[in-house]
């Protein structure tokens, strides 16, 4: 159950890096701008959906319910799926790992002898890599969503769980559009680079013999999946290759079709400041006898990575009630000064924070919890009402300290233990608890605080140093009271 | 956030939590808190042995050693009189983090969730329990508003503060961009994560003198020191004050019992 186990190579940089790449972006005003501007742009949209404070509360109340309800009767209502995914035609496959999905996608793809697999967009994709796995194996998995185009043409790795190459300018789309793709002269004008695209991705879904998509729900009652897309390119990988493959994480099961809609209703809100996207699409099952269009075959891959282990902890579970809509990291203020690719992982911001220790382990990611002022800008806008901030202490527990008894431990619990914090923590205590101490300490800290040091680790890089004052409170009460 | 407050008749005793902060690194803030309540007819008590709510070690993961300090001050209160705590963040930690702190013991939750009760952050209880109706003396003035992230999202403080500043009529509110965005501090994270901490206490002093007020003012000491000691490294002479000192400092009466 443990995603450690892969043998899968992770193309992300290590979480010791964060510090340094965070501290790149931020030296960098141009970035830093372009950042700022798209996420107020997206705050900005999402408020205007949002007029009524109190109806939000009770929506976001009912998306939490149903978010938790589901979560309750998680292994019920997969068997569920799976049965009534099967009446539908569905072929069902679990993949605990990376490399177990990676497998049995391409082991579907030789059995049709795939020579182009078209993809949706799909973060559980990018998760387990699957592109590169596909091209180890000689088979060209190609991005459709515009974003994810771009971001694949260029190399790179989406920036955003929702607007992939939120990090580009229509400048650097144009000088990548001119160079990456054939015949095409270097233009600004962005509906004429969108048409650039499409024209090339419009040819490609006719060859492909696989598309592949992702999941925004998967309802057991009926054996359903629903995508939410924008470009229409979801429903051409869904309909137009001979094979279409599915791909989700365990926790996106729902029982019912009627708790999709509220939930949807505030995905789109929350996530684009749509009150609804141009495409939704509801797939129960291939081509039936008789239909005109419509995949032959349809698989579904149910992915664990880690959530297994969030599922297991009352608190942690939690985490799992995310439809990612991404609107924690479009009002985080550390993401919107260091952008996506700081945080080395799949899912940036906030939830990045407190979803990848369960799919890398804290030995990876133990510096992102503690990456946060805890200011709670996420929590106050997550459509099903994750607390963010008490999830990131909690993982800051597990960061620095060996499993409670009786819990097992987390993958890379303990990873970010440091001799020093321990100590620093455990003098911190023993001063602050003993109220005589610490009366004998801020008396010697006011008398002698010309010995402050002037050098206060990174408190000091921006700023002057902290200097107790010439008398404490009760230092001045004490006088008083003797007038 | 949504809190119920007592009816009845106005508290005749009060005790005072300074927070670590303030007792060491602003007192005054303290001192002109203090005044305000006792200028409203109050006795304000306060608990000699108060050290720190212990939140630095509660959100950097260490509960243990956050239990150890906040045990000490869950036994200061003996009286059912409010407590007033002149910071968002340390009243918040009081009221919401407490009872979660001391969940496994049953007799410390009570009495961490009937100490939680009667946590109130300054401002809030000027406006909300002592509904008090001040003036603003002197000479007109601009200043722009800062508040912390906890006062803000557990205490309803970016509201309290802006009403007591309304009521004095010669205090013109001159708001921020991105008013509600955080200032960067997080406490330990301002030391653990500079670069980022930095640009965001850069942007925060920015958006806070670009409204072209005089000074700002804040209710919470960690956030004036962030920006503050941003403003003091930049040579810039735009300063922050608490503002508990701005209302003693700028409303009738003020100096009566100087």
């Amino acid at each position: 159950m443990r995603a450690h186990e892969t043998t899968h190579h992770v193309q992300f940089v290590p979480g010791s890096e964060f510090k340094r790449r965070a501290a790149e972006v931020v030296a960098n005003p141009f970035l830093k701008k372009s950042f700022r501007g798209a996420m107020d742009f997206l705050m900005m949209k999402r408020a205007a959906q949002f007029p009524d404070p109190e109806l939000l509360e009770r929506q976001r109340d009912l998306a939490e319910h149903i978010r938790r309800y589901s979560l309750a009767r998680l292994p019920e209502l997969l068997e569920q799926l799976e049965v009534n995914l099967k009446k539908n035609g569905v072929q069902v496959h679990w993949a605990e790992t990376p490399d177990e999905a990676n497998a049995i996608i391409l082991d579907i793809c030789r059995r049709h002898d795939a020579k182009l697999m078209v993809k949706g967009k799909s973060m559980v994709s990018e998760e387990v890599e699957l592109n590169h796995a596909m091209e180890a194996a000689g088979i060209d998995a190609l991005e459709s969503d515009m974003g994810e185009y771009i971001v694949q043409l260029a190399g790179e790795k989406p920036s955003h769980i929702i607007m992939p190459a939120i990090h580009k300018t229509k400048q650097q789309i144009a000088e990548l559009f001119a160079e990456k793709v054939p015949g095409v002269s270097y233009t600004e004008d962005v509906d004429a680079l969108i048409q650039i695209g499409r024209d090339v991705l419009r040819k490609k879904f006719m060859e492909a013999e696989v598309g592949l998509s992702g999941v925004n729900f998967a309802v057991a009652e009926t054996g359903t999946i629903c995508l939410v897309e924008n470009e229409g390119n979801g429903r051409m990988c869904t309909t137009v290759p001979d094979v279409h493959i599915a791909i989700t994480g365990i926790e996106k099961v729902v029982e019912k079709l009627e708790h999709v809609v509220p939930l949807y209703g505030l995905l789109t809100r929350s996530a684009t400041g749509q009150a609804i996207t141009t495409y939704f699409n509801v797939i129960t099952g291939p081509r039936k006898p008789g239909e005109k269009d419509g995949p032959k075959e349809m698989h579904l891959v149910l992915v664990d990575n880690g959530r297994t282990q969030a599922f297991a902890d009352e608190q942690l579970r939690q985490t799992l009630q995310c439809i990612r809509c991404g609107a924690c990291m479009n009002h985080c203020p550390v993401y919107t000064r260091i952008g996506g690719h700081a945080y080395g992982t799949t899912y940036p911001g906030p939830i990045g924070k407190i979803v990848s220790p369960h799919m890398m382990g804290l030995g990876a990611t133990h510096v992102l919890p503690g990456a946060s002022t805890l200011c709670g800008a996420c929590g106050e806008v997550c459509p099903v009402k994750i607390p963010i901030p008490d999830l990131l202490i909690r993982l800051r527990e597990e960061a620095t300290h060996e499993a409670k008894p009786g819990h097992a431990p987390m993958f890379g619990q303990g990873a970010g233990k440091t001799a020093f914090a321990s100590f620093a923590f455990k003098g911190f205590a023993f001063l602050y608890s003993r109220p005589a101490l610490y009366r004998l300490f801020t008396w010697a800290a006011t008398r002698f605080r010309f010995l402050t040091p002037a050098n206060q680790a990174g408190w000091t890089k921006s700023r002057t140093p902290l200097t107790p004052a010439k008398k404490s409170l009760r230092d001045l009460l004490a006088e008083r009271s003797k007038h | 956030m949504d809190r119920h407050y007592p009816a009845g008749p106005r508290p005749t005793d009060v005790y005072f939590f300074a927070t670590c902060l303030v007792d060491l690194f602003c007192p005054e803030a303290g001192m002109d808190a203090i005044q305000l309540l006792e200028r409203e007819g109050i006795r304000v008590h306060f608990p000699a042995d108060q050290t720190c709510c212990g939140q630095p070690a509660y959100t950097s993961g260490y509960a243990d050693q956050a239990r150890a300090v906040a045990r000490v001050q869950l036994d200061l209160f003996p009286n059912d009189w409010p407590v007033i705590v002149p910071s968002g963040s340390c009243g918040g930690m009081i009221r919401h983090h407490y009872p979660k702190l001391f969940a496994d013991d049953v007799a410390l939750k009570a009495k961490a969730e009937a100490l939680s009760g009667r946590v109130f952050e300054l401002t809030e209880f000027f406006v909300k329990v002592l509904k008090v109706n001040w003036k603003g003396s002197g000479n007109s003035k601009k200043v722009a508003l800062h508040t912390s992230c906890s006062a803000r999202r557990e205490m309803g403080t970016h509201l309290h503060a802006r009403e007591l500043l309304a009521q004095l009529g010669n205090v013109e509110l001159l708001n921020h961009s991105h008013e509600s965005e955080c200032c960067g501090f997080g406490g330990t994270f301002a030391v653990r994560q500079p670069d980022i901490s930095a640009s965001m206490a850069g942007d925060k002093a920015d958006a806070l003198k670009e409204t072209g007020a005089e000074k700002f003012v804040s209710a919470d000491g960690g956030c004036l020191m962030n920006i503050d000691g941003t403003l003091e490294k930049r040579r810039d002479s735009f300063r922050g004050e608490h503002l508990a000192s701005f209302l003693w400092h700028n409303t009738e009466r003020a100096g009566e019992k100087e």
